[in-house]
């Protein structure tokens, strides 16, 4: 017994220490990032996301590994009523969430062109994204009269410039409220926190899935290694 | 009735195949030392992790493809539209890391334990070079998600072959087979990684286990177990029967037959390693961004360099020994060089007892000292070089080969404890 106690000990401590640096490295550059707080169980919030991300952001940016009718089951949305409310140009229910505009034409119009979506959670985390896309700031100096405090001399314009409205950067970098956007900073908050989730999960379809199996494999195991342990004792009985 | 028919089955085979000899010789009848403890897991972990990648691996190679248009793409497709493919890319993706780790395990109680030492100096060679080509089958395997870090690292670690004089450049070309890093490199990487490397390591672990039970096992006292033939009073043998390979030539003592005793105890290790890497598999796979690097998550691009290119995790080790050398030839060689020095072991060690229990405390703070530097080299391995980085990279460097040199000086006449005749209760 007590050497077991000393082996689980061990194996704690060493999942202890391995998952202690991770936090610190995996972060990246310096950039202050808020919270998104998104909640992957909260269906009409990936609902509400996905929307978002059809008129908003599909124009250019694809989620080329993503089906619809995977995302409709997922999300808990009827076919029928998902090519209705979610499906513009003509696709088919097992069709990838993409667009039509080119790489080359778009790398022309932007300078590079705009990046697939479908694992841009699992590259940069729910928390850049939930930041990034409220931190546009006016930038004359820009193409688009706008850059980003989060992703410096960002390619894309303030897509969602209608909502949130703009802000202005003063000379300590502090963003200061948008203004002129049809929605209030809280109101705005909750859209990007959406978006986020709606990016989380397409990033990962089955995290939930996997989370939820691992609890079931993890109680077998216990259970497992109690009668295994207690198997090993009876064996060994007559050697000691 | 139906145990005669499987007698009866038995003995047509045996008559044809010795399998039931094979079976106690390797198993039912093999005397493995009573004393083993936690450090003696890693073994039978090492297998189980094994099997892990080749059935995970077959699998995955059924929806996998190798191109540098499809590969992307297919993973995703694995992950999506595969059933329970996530979990299948998931166990495979842990089970690198976890081959590592176990590997590492094993190797460190080969060296407290003295288990490198004569007669068991070509098991630690077929160990070695299971180690080698693991490092090699990991490296490939790591090319095929075609991440973008995927894309860099092989760049990284194929572009050190260019410090060779003279043939250098060609030889980066040869291996490529391509100016750069493209799809028909991924293509040969995929070739090794599921046919080349796989069956070079199978049958290099059942050499590694030949090699064993010829020389037989030691264990945490490094007291041998097979004593000369008629040495030891009948009463004070070991009650178990053990296979007449063993007991025709000596008397052997301490030992139990390893089926039963260590199968059952072997599936108690399975039970608690498992709990422990399905927690990483089902909570954590990503390793915190160890085991799946961030940057993986964007297809490779030859024009789009990663912020900080990172070899995983397990290469750390050998990676900052290569970083800490200003030159890139003498990193290069410093590199091997650190795992030549694994390989010579058993030859800077000149002492003949094995156990850290019976040697001096100075091979004590050795052994600590390397142990230390090896962790602090894998971590810095996975950080960018800042000048403290490489200070400190270069001090645990030399800690590491110091253990070497500092064992074959020391190790001559050494002031060990005296080593029991028998493995006490």
């Amino acid at each position: 017994m007590k050497k077991l106690i000393i082996a689980a000990t061990f194996g704690m401590l060493c999942s202890v220490t391995a998952l202690v640096p991770f936090s610190a490295v995996a972060s990246g550059p310096s950039v202050h990032l808020d919270k998104a707080n998104n909640d992957l169980s909260d269906k009409e919030s990936l609902k509400k996301g996905f929307k978002t991300f059809i008129n908003y952001c599909l124009g250019c940016h694809q989620l080329q590994y993503q089906r619809y009718n995977r995302t409709f089951t997922d999300l808990g949305i009827d076919e029928a009523e998902g090519i209705a409310d979610y499906m513009y140009t003509g696709e088919k229910p097992g069709d990838h969430i993409t667009n039509t505009m080119s790489d080359k034409e778009s790398a022309k119009w932007f300078g590079s062109a705009p990046p697939d979506l479908t694992l841009e959670a699992r590259l940069r985390s729910p928390d850049w994204i939930y930041t990034y896309l409220r931190s546009f700031y006016i930038d004359e100096s820009r193409p688009f009269g706008v850059n980003n405090t989060v992703f410096k001399d960002v390619g894309m314009p303030h897509v969602l410039q209608d909502l949130q409205g703009v802000s202005t950067k003063d000379e300590h970098g502090k963003l200061s409220p948008a203004m002129g956007g049809s929605l209030t900073a809280e109101e705005y908050d909750v859209v990007i926190r959406d978006l986020t989730n709606f990016l989380e999960y397409v990033g990962e379809p089955n995290k939930l899935e996997r989370k939820a199996l691992g609890y079931w494999v993890l109680g077998f195991l216990f259970f497992f290694f109690i009668i295994s342990y207690l198997l090993k004792k009876e064996y060994w009985k007559d050697v000691h | 009735m139906l145990m005669k028919l499987f007698t009866d089955f038995m003995g047509w085979i045996d008559k044809r195949l010795p399998v039931t000899d094979a079976w106690n010789k390797h198993l039912a009848q093999y005397p493995a030392p009573k004393n083993f403890n936690f450090w003696y897991f890693f073994g039978s972990l090492a297998m189980l992790v094994l099997v892990n990648q080749i059935l995970t691996g077959i699998w995955l190679t059924m929806n996998y493809e190798p191109s540098g248009d499809g590969a992307f793409a297919s993973i995703e497709y694995i992950m999506r539209d595969v059933d329970f493919g996530w979990l299948l890319r998931y166990m495979h993706s842990t089970g690198a890391s976890a081959f590592f780790v176990v590997v590492y395990m094993h190797m460190m109680r080969g060296l407290m334990y003295g288990s490198y030492q004569k007669p068991r100096e070509l098991l630690w060679i077929f160990g070695m070079l299971i180690f080698l080509v693991l490092m090699a089958e990991a490296f490939m395997g790591y090319l095929l998600p075609w991440g973008n870090m995927s894309y860099w690292g092989a760049q990284v670690i194929i572009s050190l072959f260019g410090a060779v004089p003279i043939i250098g450049d060609d030889l980066t070309l040869w291996i490529r087979g391509d100016y750069v890093i493209s799809g028909a490199t991924l293509n040969r990487f995929f070739a090794l990684h599921v046919i080349a490397m796989p069956l070079v390591l199978v049958i290099l672990v059942f050499l590694h286990i030949l090699a064993l039970h010829e020389v037989g096992s030691n264990n945490p006292e490094g007291v041998d177990i097979k004593k000369k033939k008629g040495s030891v009073k009948p009463e004070e043998l070991s009650k178990f029967t053990f296979h007449k390979q063993y007991s025709e030539k000596y008397d052997i003592v301490d030992a139990v037959p390893f089926h039963p005793y260590y199968s059952v105890k072997d599936i108690m290790g399975v039970a608690g390693f498992l709990f422990l890497f399905c927690w990483v598999m089902f909570f954590a796979p990503e390793g915190g961004g160890y085991f799946m690097e961030a940057p993986n998550f964007t297809p490779a691009n030859g024009l789009k360099t990663p912020e900080h290119i990172a070899p995983v995790w397990y290469f750390g080790p050998f990676y900052t020994i290569l970083r800490v050398v200003p030159d890139k030839l003498l990193g290069a060689v410093a590199m091997f060089g650190a795992i030549v020095m694994l390989f010579a072991l058993p030859w800077f060690d000149r002492g003949t007892v094995k156990s850290v229990r019976y040697r001096s405390k100075l091979h004590l703070v050795n052994l600590i000292q390397f142990a230390v530097c090896f962790v602090v080299l894998g971590a810095l391995g996975t950080m960018p070089a800042t000048p403290t980085a490489n200070l400190i990279g270069v001090i645990a460097s030399f800690g590491y080969f110091g253990f070497f040199i500092a064992l074959w000086f020391y190790s001559k006449n050494e002031n060990t404890k005296p080593v029991p005749e028998r493995i006490a209760d």
